[in-house]
């Protein structure tokens, strides 16, 4: 059987989800023998490759640039995993949503500004008026909720998929 | 509970025999018969609601789904407590709450001690298929202990119940309808502003998400003490 492709992408979120997959611990080499890590924040890849079976999405869809990469992520990936309440319900990122995008960023590059007050532009993805869970924009195949989903629980999930099964996931909380 | 000697009607729940008084309701019967329907606005010695539609039964011989916390048993009834119908249903109710308000678990005072968001999992809701509103709504903190955030309020009127009923003083009521409902203290005046609030907390303990929290809890911290409330409330009911 040939290795499986995974990937990783982190879009508005904290990394924590990241961090709690590096959290199974020596359980990664087991991954790291069935699967190659071909692209996100943990190896070095500079662009998402073409055929990938499985794909992990961290944080809510919150730019022009998160948009477009969660397309492509989509395009891209057999298989789409949400993965924590970033993606999955929007979060914390998405505690936003109630104020016009260009009101924030006037409230927190110029009002709350002592030098430089003006608001960004240069090298940074506009925001989008919302952000908002990865499903809104592309068919997710898995849910996996937390802040950050338990490391045992995205092992669970990693393992089956891996083996190239249909995953069924346990009792999950928000949160 | 109704005194011994009143009438009695025998009820099927899930093919089980079960009898019991006739004043009693279809959620009293499947407890007695030890089926677990999953539940918001109830809260045991409190007069029921209906208001959050998670207890629906399916009835023989009637079309719609009924809210068995509402829904007194009659002699002869047959009731289903749990069908891949029902629970569609009910995961279908908890996302629209979700979806309804900004509950954000993972900042909440009430985190891993919250109804909503512990149905919410052991119903299988691991995701909501509706859009999420958003809304913009206030956080009250003008009480000296207590804070009222409507953005993790679900409208069960719980907090109304206890402190009408329990407390007597009936500091709270629902303002508006639909979507526009909200929980206001008084005649729609800041909590701290309410002369008839006692400062007894049992909306507090009462309330089973974030929405009700004594002040000073960061995220997580806050722990409802519902048990002696229930007792509370379960002793004032008898009395009543």
């Amino acid at each position: 059987m040939s290795r499986i492709k995974l990937a990783t992408i982190w879009l508005d979120g904290c990394s924590g989800c990241h961090m709690s997959l590096l959290d199974i611990d020596e359980a990664i080499l087991a991954v790291a023998e069935k699967a190659d890590i071909v692209y996100g924040p943990l190896v070095d890849a500079q662009a998402f490759p073409e055929g990938v079976d499985v794909t992990l999405v961290e944080g809510a869809v919150s730019s022009r640039e998160d948009l477009n990469n969660v397309r492509m992520v989509r395009a891209r990936s057999r298989i789409v995993v949400a993965l924590g309440d970033c993606a999955v319900t929007g979060n914390v990122p998405a505690m936003r949503n109630s104020i016009p995008a260009a009101k924030l960023l006037h409230r927190i590059y110029v009002e709350g500004s002592q030098t430089n007050a003006r608001v960004p532009n240069q090298g940074v993805p506009p925001l989008l008026p919302q952000a908002r869970p990865v499903h809104d924009f592309i068919k997710v195949d898995y849910h996996l909720p937390g802040c950050p989903p338990k490391p045992a629980l995205i092992l669970g999930l990693l393992t089956e998929l891996l083996n190239g099964r249909a995953a069924t996931l346990p009792v999950v909380k928000f949160g | 509970m109704p005194e011994a000697g009143q009438k009695k009607v025998s009820i099927r729940i899930d093919g089980e025999l079960v009898q019991l008084p006739a004043s009693h309701t279809i959620l009293q019967a499947a407890a007695m018969a030890g089926r677990f329907i999953p539940t918001l606005c109830h809260f045991d010695g409190l007069a029921d609601a209906g208001a959050c539609r998670l207890c629906v039964v399916e009835v023989s011989g009637v079309a719609r789904l009924l809210p068995a916390c509402t829904t007194p048993v009659q002699e002869g009834m047959s009731v289903v407590t749990d069908s891949p119908k029902l629970a569609a249903y009910r995961r279908m109710i908890l996302e629209l709450l979700l979806a309804e308000r900004n509950h954000v678990c993972a900042v909440c005072v009430s985190n891993g001690h919250c109804e909503l968001q512990n149905l919410a999992a052991q119903l299988g809701v691991a995701s909501v298929r509706y859009p999420y509103r958003y809304p913009k709504l206030p956080v009250d903190l003008s009480h000296p202990r207590f804070v009222l955030d409507q953005n993790r309020c679900i409208l069960c009127s719980r907090c109304v119940r206890v402190c009408a009923s329990v407390e007597g003083a009936h500091v709270w009521n629902v303002m508006s309808r639909g979507i526009h409902s909200m929980v206001v203290a008084d005649l729609n005046d800041p909590w701290g502003d309410a002369s008839s609030c006692t400062g007894c907390g049992k909306c507090v303990n009462a309330c089973p998400t974030g929405a009700l929290s004594e002040k000073g809890q960061a995220v997580e911290e806050m722990m409802k003490n519902t048990a002696q409330l229930v007792t509370i409330a379960m002793r004032k009911a008898v009395r009543a």
